[in-house]
């Protein structure tokens, strides 16, 4: 019996640690419910639950945009559940999609990691009653109500490709390291970009490779490895994802390669600061990833209050970031935010602090 | 009172067939497990109102179900003192597998079932093949090499993409109810128990837990040891392409890089039933409680919305003091 009831008191044991462990790690959710808002609530009286799900865990650039997500739910006086798989997997996604429907959220925002798997989750999600939309990098039309796009995709490749063109001069060959071969956003960026280089006025240029890092840090620097071994002529790296225009960044410094290969891309600021002063990209571009999460936010608890139906025409007003127009794209409707924003080293220093 | 001796000395012939005394049935690990799960069961209601209501509990059945058809042929190869660390990748491949049939070589998709099956059972086939041809090598080491190597083939097959645009009645197998039960939830039931008799009221099952508390003396007592390898590792092989048929029909679609370190949680899950790392140890009813232990846990902290790295800890934990309770048991016995 003594066994028994040890037994017995390690397993009590062990669950009161796990109970400690879930009380002590509730800081994904942030309840709001002193500020004066109150009026935003759901039946119940309960403030309105948005939810956000970003690719994985560990990734500076989400961890912006989940901070901006959260200002805009703060604000409207709901409040925001921060979500994220350990691993860039749909399956992940998939079951954090059915815990959230489970716990009756009233909107679902998401970067997919697949743009059609999840689909089933999604319908079923949107089925009882929960708003969804996506955002960053957008899932098919069917699955959604709107996509909030950071900006523009076509000017986004028309600015990078105008960017190395100048940095190089107009001739030579260049190279695009991106993200996974799977990702809906750098994917279209790209099309544009080759859509670009069929212009008269880069002739010159001669894109020989787009290399795949995963944005995984060390399998984008031995890409970037392998290209500069590949091509020893070489002229210009167009890195559109913070991940990979960083690791490049740190290749070209440490083989000192500054002004023989150019780098410019998508990178965050705060990670590129040092490789935009010593020359090795002259300059990059980027939006506001703090931004983009608060708009998506805004977009989010419109579209619960039903202010918006997320058909091509409606306008709202998203908080700081102004009014927004509901437009079309492809088969669904979406949310533009603008130009991309140019980092060069006139105002780097100044950047470098915020994000 | 007898001796410490005669003592260990009669516990050892009897356990062949375990008297069943109160404290012999209190003291089984399964009823820890049991304890367990209705701790874990409590807990939830306690932190979530969402937790408590059939809906909730059946839609959750759906969502950790799926890996756990390989734990039952994983529960047979670790009876046998060996390990399986192919299997995610084996899912990954006969994913490919079915969703190249049907794409690329426009087989009808009930065939193309039929082809994941097939390819999942070669891999099983192949990895018992390599393991009873050279005895000398180690599980982990082939099983190592042949999840590095069918993850890379499904890699080389899809490059990278995503396949799918499967016709939409194959979406039943993920998100499909039979008179409101998840029709993963009956195939789930129907699995275990043909398992549980092939383990514990066949020849087979003898055998398998012959191989693991001896393999030499099994096979100078007429045991097949390579035969029997052999049908293990392809039942595994078979499971995880059932595994990749629910996982491919839940996201309608596959791609290589499914199935992540699936092979782990599959492991965790049979150490947690019971299943002695050991080898010859174990009962399969232990692995079942052991999936509904560690899906509902899994599910009931995502419903409070824990961050998944604590999540990772948890499950960490309650493995470690799978691992670590029955040595405390042996520890006061000596």
């Amino acid at each position: 019996m003594k066994k028994f009831l040890m037994l017995l008191v390690m397993s009590a044991l062990f669950l009161s640690i796990l109970a400690g462990c879930t009380q002590g790690n509730t800081s994904g959710t942030t309840k709001n419910t002193d500020t004066e808002k109150a009026e935003k609530e759901d039946v119940n009286g309960e403030p309105l639950k948005h939810a956000f799900i970003f690719k994985n865990t560990g990734n500076p650039y989400g961890e912006k945009m989940m901070q901006g997500f959260e200002e805009a739910i703060k604000e409207s006086g709901g409040e925001a559940i921060l979500r994220a798989p350990d691993q860039p997997t749909a399956e992940a996604q998939i079951q954090i999609i059915e815990q959230l429907i489970t716990q009756k959220v009233d909107s679902i925002t998401l970067s997919g990691n697949d743009p059609d798997a999840l689909q089933p989750a999604l319908k079923k999600a949107m089925d009882s009653g929960i708003k969804v939309l996506s955002t960053d990098s957008a899932v098919n039309a069917k699955s959604r109500t709107t996509h909030v796009n950071q900006a523009d995709p076509e000017a986004i490749g028309r600015i990078q490709i105008e960017a190395i063109s100048e940095m190089i001069g107009g001739k030579g060959q260049i190279a695009v390291l991106s993200a996974t071969s799977q990702a809906t956003n750098q994917n279209l960026w790209i099309e544009y970009m080759q859509k670009e280089l069929e212009k008269d006025e880069y002739k010159g240029l001669e894109l020989v490779k787009i290399a795949y890092g995963d944005d995984l840090r060390d399998k984008s620097v031995s890409e970037t490895e392998a290209l500069l071994k590949t091509y020893p002529d070489l002229k210009g790296i167009i890195a559109p994802t913070t991940v990979g225009i960083a690791a490049a960044g740190k290749v070209l410094t440490d083989k000192n390669l500054a002004g023989k290969v150019a780098l410019t891309g998508l990178g965050l600021p705060s990670e590129m600061a040092s490789y935009i002063e010593n020359g090795v990209c002259p300059w990059m571009y980027l939006w506001n990833p703090i931004d983009v999460g608060y708009a998506a936010g805004y977009t989010a608890v419109e579209l619960v209050n039903g202010e918006i139906t997320g058909e091509v025409g409606d306008k709202f007003e998203a908080g700081r970031t102004g009014e927004k127009v509901v437009v079309e794209d492809g088969d669904g409707t979406q949310i533009m935010l603008g130009e991309p924003f140019k980092f060069d080293k006139g105002n780097i220093a100044e950047w470098k602090e915020v994000y | 009172m007898t001796s410490k001796i005669e003592e260990s000395y009669v516990h050892r012939r009897l356990e062949a067939h375990r008297p069943l005394t109160a404290k012999h049935v209190f003291l089984q690990w399964e009823w820890l497990l049991v304890l367990i799960f209705v701790g874990v069961l409590v807990m939830n209601t306690m932190l979530s109102p969402y937790f408590l209501n059939i809906t909730s509990l059946r839609d959750a059945t759906m969502v950790f179900l799926d890996k756990s058809f390989i734990v039952f042929p994983m529960a047979f190869i670790m009876i046998m003192k060996e390990i399986d660390i192919s299997v995610g990748s084996t899912v990954a491949l006969s994913s490919v597998g079915m969703a190249t049939a049907y794409n690329v070589f426009g087989l009808p998709m009930e065939a193309a079932i039929v082809v994941c099956l097939v390819v999942g059972a070669l891999c099983g086939l192949f990895n018992g093949f390599l393991i009873t041809k050279f005895p000398e090598l180690s599980a982990v080491i082939v099983t190592l090499a042949t999840m590095i190597l069918y993850r890379g083939i499904a890699y080389i097959i899809l490059e990278d993409q995503a396949s799918g645009n499967f016709p939409e009645w194959f979406g039943f197998f993920g998100w499909g109810y039979v008179y409101g039960v998840p029709f993963i939830l009956i195939v789930f039931v129907g699995i275990a128990i043909a398992f549980g008799l092939l383990l514990h009221k066949t020849t087979f099952g003898r055998k398998v837990f012959a191989i693991g508390h001896n393999d030499v003396t099994s096979k100078f007592s007429g045991v097949n040891v390579k035969k029997t390898k052999l049908i293990v590792y392809t039942l595994a092989g078979l499971m995880a392409a059932v595994t990749a048929v629910f996982l491919a029909s839940r996201m309608g679609s596959t791609r290589p890089n499914i199935a992540n370190a699936y092979e782990l949680d599959v492991i965790a899950m049979a150490a947690l039933g019971g299943i002695s790392t050991a080898g010859g140890k174990g009962r399969l009813i232990g692995t079942v409680i052991a999936i509904f232990i560690v899906g509902y846990l899994q599910y009931g902290l995502g419903l409070i919305n824990i961050p998944s790295q604590t999540l990772m800890i948890v499950i960490g934990a309650l493995l470690l003091f799978a691992v670590v309770v029955p040595k405390i048991k042996d520890l006061r016995k000596s």
